[in-house]
C-alpha cells in the first residue's frame, strides 16, 4: 500500500494536476490524456491554483476510517477545474458559493506505525 | 438482428439471507427460472452472471465457471462469463446474452446476477469502490456523501425538498408489501424517513438503499424457440448501454448522468417508442436522489422536476406511470450485481400480468440500472 500512496504525494500534497496546451484546459486530478483532445493531447503538469468556491456540500455521519462528523465539498477552483474534497469548518459556517483555499491537512493513518496519508482540505478563504 | 424474448424469470428472496450461501442463492433464482421457461437444463447454451465483487464480498473469483458448475452444466462445458459495473452487472449480463441470442450465435441463454454481502463487515466500503478510489474514497467521499453533493446541489437548483426525496422511499416501502421476494415489506411513513438519522445530509438512512444478499435469472430464446416454448413471451426491444467520466468532480453536470441520457435516447430510438409510452419503470433508487434524477434523466419529467412527478403521485401504483412497483432497491432490497436482471424480472412479470397485488396494466415497460454514481447505466425496454 506505501507505493501506492507514496506516488500520488505530489498531486495530493501541492495539488498537482494536468493543462492540455492543445485547448488550454486544466485538469485535477492529472491525466495522461485530455478527454478532449485525445490524440492530440499536449499534457502538461501545472499545480492547480487552490482558490475557489463551494458548489455543493455534505456533512458526513457515516464512513470509514475517518473522524466524523467531517464535511465533503464539491469546489469550484479558479481555473474551472472541479474537485471534491473536504473543508475544515464548523458544519454551521458552511454555504453554497462560499469562498475557500486548499490547505495541507492530514486524512488518517494505519495505526500508529504505519503510515500517515496526508493531503489537500479547503479552509473558508 | 433477431428478436429476442424472456421465456424464464426466477429470483431468490432479497435480504440478510444468514443460512443461505452464495450458491444457494443463486441456485435458488436460477432453478426458479428454468422451472419458469419449462426447460430441463441442458437447452441452455451459455450463461452471463453479473458479480461486482466475489472477491472482496465471499473472497470467490472464477464465479461463472462456480455457477455453471452447481447448475449441473458442467458435463456441457457451455460458455460461462462474468460480467462486472459494480451494481450495474446484473445489466450488463443481460445485455450480454441479448447480443448472444440477437447475433444468432446463440439460442437459449442465461442471463444471471448475485451477490452475498453479509458474510463480510462492511458491504457498503466495498460497495463505494464503484467510485473513484484515490480521488473521491480517499477524501471521504464515499456513496452516500457522493449522492449528498448531488442532492444538495439539486435542492439549491430546482427547490427539491427533503420531503421530496422521502417520499420515494415511501412509495417504494409501500410497494414492496405485495412483494413476497422483497427485503421489506412493510409501509414507512414521510415521519419515519424524515426522523431517520443522518447519513450525509441532506441525505437520512430511510433514503438509502440497504445492501442485500440476493440474485435473479432469465433466460432469453430466438423469437423462433420462445414461440414454441411459451404463449407469453415478453420481447427485449431494446438494451442500451452507456459510460461517463468515473468522479462526478469530472462530469460537465453532476445534475444530470449523461450515461443515463445516452443510454435512454438510444433506447427509445430502437425500440421506436417514447418515454410518454412506457406504462411501468424500475429505475435504481439505490439514494432516493437517483430516482427522482432518473424521472428527469429518462424523459418522464423536464429536468428539475423530478420533486413534482413524486409529489404529485404519478409514479404510483395506479398513477399514469408507475416507478419501482417491486419496492425499488430501497425496499426489494439492492443486491449489487443482482439487481439489473431483478428489475428485469419485475417488469417481465408486469408484462405477463403476473405481479399480484402489485399488478398494473402496461405493455411496455423500462429498466434502468446504474453503476455507482453514474458511470454506467443500462436501459432495457421490454414489450408484450
Amino acid at each position: 500500500m506505501i507505493p501506492r500512496f507514496w506516488r500520488k504525494i505530489k498531486y495530493r500534497y501541492d495539488l498537482n494536476g494536468s493543462y492540455c496546451e492543445n485547448c488550454g484546459n486544466y485538469f485535477y486530478p492529472p491525466r495522461n490524456l485530455c478527454p478532449i483532445c485525445r490524440r492530440k493531447s499536449k499534457i502538461r503538469e501545472v499545480q492547480i491554483d487552490g482558490e475557489g468556491k463551494v458548489l455543493s456540500y455534505t456533512v458526513v455521519h457515516e464512513g470509514k476510517n475517518l473522524k466524523k462528523p467531517y464535511i465533503v465539498a464539491l469546489i469550484e477552483l479558479k481555473n474551472g477545474v472541479k474537485i471534491v474534497s473536504q473543508l475544515v469548518c464548523d458544519p454551521k459556517d458552511v454555504s453554497i458559493g462560499m469562498k475557500v483555499r486548499r490547505a495541507f491537512r492530514k486524512y488518517g493513518e494505519d495505526g500508529e506505525e504505519g503510515i500517515i496519508y496526508y493531503g489537500t482540505k479547503f479552509v473558508p478563504a | 438482428m433477431r428478436r429476442v424474448a424472456i421465456i424464464g424469470i426466477g429470483c431468490s428472496r432479497f435480504g440478510e439471507l444468514w443460512n443461505m450461501s452464495f450458491r444457494d442463492i443463486v441456485m435458488e433464482a436460477g432453478i426458479e427460472a428454468l422451472e419458469d421457461a419449462n426447460l430441463e437444463g441442458k437447452e441452455i447454451e451459455a450463461l452471463y452472471i453479473g458479480n461486482m465483487s466475489g472477491g472482496k464480498y465471499i473472497g470467490q473469483e472464477h464465479i461463472a465457471a462456480l455457477i455453471a458448475d452447481y447448475a449441473g452444466l458442467a458435463e456441457f462445458h457451455i460458455p460461462a462469463t462474468r460480467v462486472e459495473a459494480a451494481d450495474a452487472s446484473g445489466s450488463l449480463a443481460l445485455r450480454q446474452a441479448y447480443m448472444a441470442v440477437a447475433s444468432g450465435i446463440h439460442d437459449v441463454v442465461i442471463a444471471a446476477g448475485a451477490e452475498k454481502v453479509t458474510d463480510v463487515g462492511d458491504a457498503m466500503t466495498i460497495l463505494s469502490s464503484s467510485a473513484d478510489q484515490e480521488w473521491e474514497n480517499f477524501v471521504g467521499a464515499n456513496l452516500p456523501a457522493l449522492y449528498a453533493l448531488i442532492a444538495r446541489l439539486h435542492m439549491e437548483e430546482y427547490g427539491t425538498k427533503e420531503e421530496d426525496m422521502a417520499l420515494v422511499s415511501v412509495k417504494n416501502h409501500r410497494n414492496a408489501v405485495h412483494n413476497p421476494k422483497a427485503q421489506f415489506r412493510r409501509e414507512i411513513s414521510l415521519e419515519d424517513v424524515m426522523k431517520s438519522q443522518y447519513v450525509a445530509e441532506p441525505l437520512k438512512l430511510l433514503d438509502c438503499a440497504p445492501v442485500s444478499d440476493g440474485a435473479a435469472a432469465v433466460v432469453l430464446a430466438s423469437e423462433e424457440i420462445a414461440r414454441k416454448i411459451t404463449d407469453t413471451p415478453v420481447y427485449i426491444d431494446a438494451c442500451c448501454q452507456a459510460s461517463d467520466y468515473l468522479a462526478i468532480h469530472s462530469r460537465k453536470s453532476v445534475l444530470t448522468m449523461g450515461a443515463v441520457v445516452k443510454a435512454a435516447r438510444d433506447a427509445y430510438r430502437l425500440a421506436r417508442v417514447e418515454p410518454k409510452d412506457i406504462q411501468v419503470a424500475e429505475v435504481h433508487d439505490s439514494f432516493t436522489i437517483a430516482e427522482i434524477l432518473a424521472y428527469e434523466d429518462l424523459g418522464f419529467a423536464e429536468k428539475g422536476k423530478g420533486g413534482e412527478l413524486i409529489r404529485e403521485g404519478v409514479t404510483e401504483i395506479g398513477g399514469k406511470i408507475p416507478v419501482n412497483t417491486s419496492g425499488g432497491l430501497k425496499a426489494c432490497g439492492h443486491a449489487v450485481g443482482a439487481t439489473g436482471v431483478r428489475q428485469a424480472v419485475e417488469i417481465v412479470a408486469q408484462l405477463r400480468g403476473e405481479a399480484g397485488k402489485r399488478q398494473v396494466d402496461a405493455e411496455k415497460g423500462l429498466t434502468l440500472n446504474i453503476g455507482g454514481t453514474g458511470a454506467t447505466a443500462v436501459v432495457t425496454i421490454f414489450g408484450r
